[in-house]
C-alpha cells in the first residue's frame, strides 16, 4: 500500500518493523516469564548469575551483544551449526535473526517488568491456593498467572517500543538488507548517511513516532480495561 | 480421633521454639497466647507453609510431617483461615469459593455449596468483588472457601483480630455453629481470652515458644489460668427452666444450679456461662440464715486454695467432691485466714444473677450432634 508519504520500500521497512517487533516480543514473552519466576523466587541457588546474565544485553554495548549472537548463531557458531544440521535453517542476515537479536535486546526488561509485578503478589495467597489443594502448576495457572497479567501485559507493551528502535545489535547480526533485514531505525540512519536524506529520515522518524505512541497507547487501555474488570 | 502436633525449631534470631500438644478431635482445639508465642509458627507448620528442625504431626491416623515424611501443603487438606482473609482479588467472592471447591477431594465429605452459603450468611454477597467487601465479610467468604474445600482439619490464625468489636460479634456466631455442625475438628489461633472461652473445647496455652499446659478448656480456665487477674470459671450448662414473675432463668451445669437474668433460650438449650473469679463472694458458716440480694448461694466445698498475686488467692470450689464442674473465688489472703478456709471445708458461694454472662446459647439445629 504505496502512500503519498512513502515509496514502496520504505513501507517494506515500516512493515518488517512491525513483524520483527512481534516476533521478537513474542518470543521474548514466555523466555521473560519463565525467568522472571526463576528470580521471583523466595529460594533460587544460582540466582546472582542467573540475574547478571539475563541483565548483560542491557549493559553490554549493543554491538558486543550483535557480535555474541554471531559467535554463537553464525552458520560456524555451536548453536547455529546445529540448527542448519537439522533444518538447514540460518539465522544470520535475515528477518528472523533480526527478530532474534531484538528479542535478546528486550528481554531484560520485559524480565524485570514482569519480575516487578510477580514481587508485588501477596505470597500469602499463594500459601492459602496450596491450602485448597493447588499444586505448583496449578498455582501458578491459576493465582499468579492472572494477577501477574497487567505486568506481563506491560512488559509485552514496553518490549514492542524498545523493539522498534533496536539498532546495534541488530545491525551487528542480521546486517542491514532492505526489504528483509532492514528495519526503520536502520532505515532512517542509511538516509542520513545520503547526502538529501533528511527528508525521507524525517518522514521515516515520523512513522517510528507514531507507531511508537500506538503502542504505549493500545496498552495504557487494554491495562485499564483489565483493571476495570 | 486426635491431633498431635510436636515441633521445635530455633529461628536465625536464636528464638526457640519446643511446642509439643494433643487434643481430641472434633472438637475446637484452641491455641491461646500473647503475639509472638509461636501460635501462628504452629499452624503454619501444621499446614506446611513452614518447615520447622524437626516436627512430628499426626491427624488421626494421618502422618503429615515426621522422621522422612513431609506433606506438601497441598496433599494436606488442612483449610486455612489467616488474619487477613486472602482472598483471591481477581476472582469474584463465588469464584472463590469455587475454587475451594473444586479441588475438594471426590471422596471426602462436607457441606455443599448453597449448604455453606446459608451457613455462612454468603447469599447477598456471590456475586460481589471481594475488593468491596467489609472485612468481617472477607473473614466469612474465607471461612466459605477453606470449608468447600473439604479439609481435613480446618485452621484459623486469628481470624477475627483483624476486626472491630461489632465485625467480631457479628462472625463468633457463625463460628459457634460451625462448632456444633458438622464433625469438622478445628484449630482456633487467638489471644483474645473471650473468643477461647466461647468456642474452644480443648484449650493450649502457648507462652515463649512451649505449650504450657493443654486440656478441657474449662479445666485449663480453672487451673493453669486461676490465678491470672481475669480469671474466670466456664460451666457447660442447659437451660432447665424460666421463672417469668421473678424474672430469672435457670441453668443446670453438671451439679451446679445458677439462676441468672431471664434468657430469651429454650428450655433445653445448651449454653456456656462464664463466672469471673472476682465477683464470688464466700460467706461461712454454711448453715447461717441470710437475706441476700445474690440470687444464687450455692453451697460448696473447698477443693483447693492457689496462691495468687502478692496479697490474694484463688479458691477453687465444687459443688460435690470429684466434679468437673467448679467455681473460681478471688479472695485476699486475709480473707482465706479469717474464714479459716483449707480444703475440704464447706462454705456458701455467693454470685449475682448479673455476674454470671451467657458466651452462647447453642441454636437447638445446631446441637445435632451426639453427646
Amino acid at each position: 500500500m504505496p502512500g503519498p508519504l512513502l515509496d514502496p520500500g520504505q513501507w517494506e521497512a515500516v512493515r518488517l518493523t512491525l513483524r520483527v517487533a512481534l516476533m521478537a516480543v513474542g518470543g521474548a514473552l514466555p523466555v521473560a516469564l519463565l525467568l522472571a519466576s526463576l528470580l521471583a523466587r523466595p529460594v533460587l541457588p544460582g540466582r546472582p548469575l542467573l540475574d547478571a546474565l539475563v541483565h548483560l544485553p542491557m549493559v553490554l554495548p549493543p554491538v558486543v551483544t550483535g557480535w555474541l549472537l554471531l559467535l554463537l548463531f553464525g552458520l560456524h557458531g555451536p548453536a547455529g551449526a546445529v540448527l542448519w544440521r537439522l533444518f538447514r535453517a540460518r539465522l544470520v542476515f535475515t528477518g528472523a535473526g533480526a527478530a532474534l537479536a531484538t528479542g535478546v535486546m528486550v528481554l531484560p526488561l520485559m524480565v524485570r517488568t514482569i519480575r516487578l509485578s510477580l514481587e508485588a503478589i501477596d505470597p500469602g495467597l499463594q500459601a492459602a491456593a496450596a491450602g485448597l489443594g493447588a499444586g505448583r502448576l496449578d498455582r501458578f495457572a491459576t493465582v499468579t498467572l492472572p494477577l501477574a497479567t497487567p505486568g506481563v501485559l506491560a512488559a509485552a507493551a514496553v518490549g514492542y517500543a524498545a523493539s522498534l528502535g533496536e539498532f546495534g545489535a541488530v545491525i551487528t547480526f542480521a546486517g542491514s538488507i532492505p526489504g528483509r533485514t532492514q528495519t526503520l531505525p536502520l532505515a532512517i540512519y542509511q538516509a542520513l548517511q545520503v547526502p538529501g536524506g533528511e527528508a525521507v529520515a524525517g518522514r521515516l522518524a515520523t512513522v517510528s513516532i507514531v507507531l511508537a505512541l500506538l503502542g504505549l497507547f493500545l496498552s495504557e487501555l487494554l491495562l485499564r480495561r483489565l483493571r476495570r474488570r | 480421633m486426635t491431633l498431635q502436633v510436636r515441633l521445635r525449631h530455633r529461628f536465625a534470631t536464636g528464638q526457640a521454639l519446643d511446642l509439643s500438644l494433643q487434643a481430641p478431635l472434633p472438637g475446637i482445639v484452641g491455641l491461646f497466647g500473647p503475639s509472638g508465642a509461636g501460635k501462628s509458627t504452629l499452624v503454619s507448620a501444621l499446614c506446611g507453609a513452614f518447615r520447622p528442625d524437626w516436627s512430628e504431626i499426626r491427624l488421626g491416623d494421618r502422618v503429615l510431617s515426621g522422621p522422612g515424611t513431609w506433606l506438601k501443603p497441598e496433599a494436606r487438606r488442612i483449610g486455612t483461615v489467616f488474619q487477613d482473609g486472602r482472598l483471591f482479588p481477581h476472582l469474584s467472592v463465588t469464584g472463590n469459593l469455587r475454587y475451594g471447591a473444586k479441588r475438594a477431594p471426590a471422596s471426602a465429605s462436607g457441606p455443599g455449596f448453597d449448604e455453606v452459603v446459608a451457613l455462612l450468611g454468603l447469599e447477598p454477597l456471590l456475586r460481589r468483588r471481594t475488593r468491596a467487601l467489609s472485612g468481617g465479610e472477607r473473614q466469612r467468604v474465607a471461612i466459605g472457601r477453606a470449608l468447600l474445600s473439604r479439609p481435613a482439619l480446618l485452621a484459623m490464625d486469628e481470624p477475627l483480630s483483624a476486626l472491630d468489636a461489632p465485625r467480631r460479634a457479628e462472625i463468633l456466631p457463625f463460628l459457634a455453629r460451625l462448632r456444633a455442625h458438622a464433625g469438622l475438628p478445628i484449630l482456633y489461633v487467638t489471644h483474645q481470652r473471650a473468643e477461647a472461652m466461647q468456642l474452644c473445647d480443648t484449650l493450649a496455652l502457648v507462652e515463649a515458644g512451649r505449650v504450657v499446659a493443654c486440656g478441657p478448656v474449662a479445666a485449663i480456665l480453672s487451673g493453669a489460668m486461676a490465678d491470672r487477674p481475669d480469671a474466670a470459671a466456664l460451666l457447660e450448662g442447659v437451660v432447665s427452666g424460666h421463672e417469668p414473675e421473678r424474672g430469672l432463668s435457670r441453668i443446670e451445669a453438671d451439679g451446679f444450679a445458677l439462676s441468672v437474668a431471664i434468657l430469651p433460650l429454650d428450655v433445653g438449650t445448651r449454653l456456656r456461662v462464664s463466672v469471673p473469679a472476682h465477683e464470688v463472694v464466700l460467706l461461712r458458716p454454711e448453715g447461717a440464715a441470710l437475706r441476700t440480694s445474690a440470687q444464687n448461694a450455692l453451697p460448696m466445698r473447698v477443693r483447693a486454695i492457689r496462691p495468687a498475686g502478692e496479697a490474694e488467692a484463688v479458691v477453687v470450689l465444687e459443688p460435690r467432691p470429684g466434679g468437673n464442674a467448679v467455681l473460681l473465688a478471688r479472695v485476699t489472703r486475709d480473707s482465706v485466714a479469717r474464714l479459716e478456709l483449707a480444703a475440704g471445708v464447706t462454705l456458701v458461694a455467693l454470685v449475682k444473677a448479673a455476674s454470671v454472662s451467657v458466651l452462647n446459647g447453642r441454636e437447638r439445629e445446631w446441637t445435632s450432634r451426639p453427646g
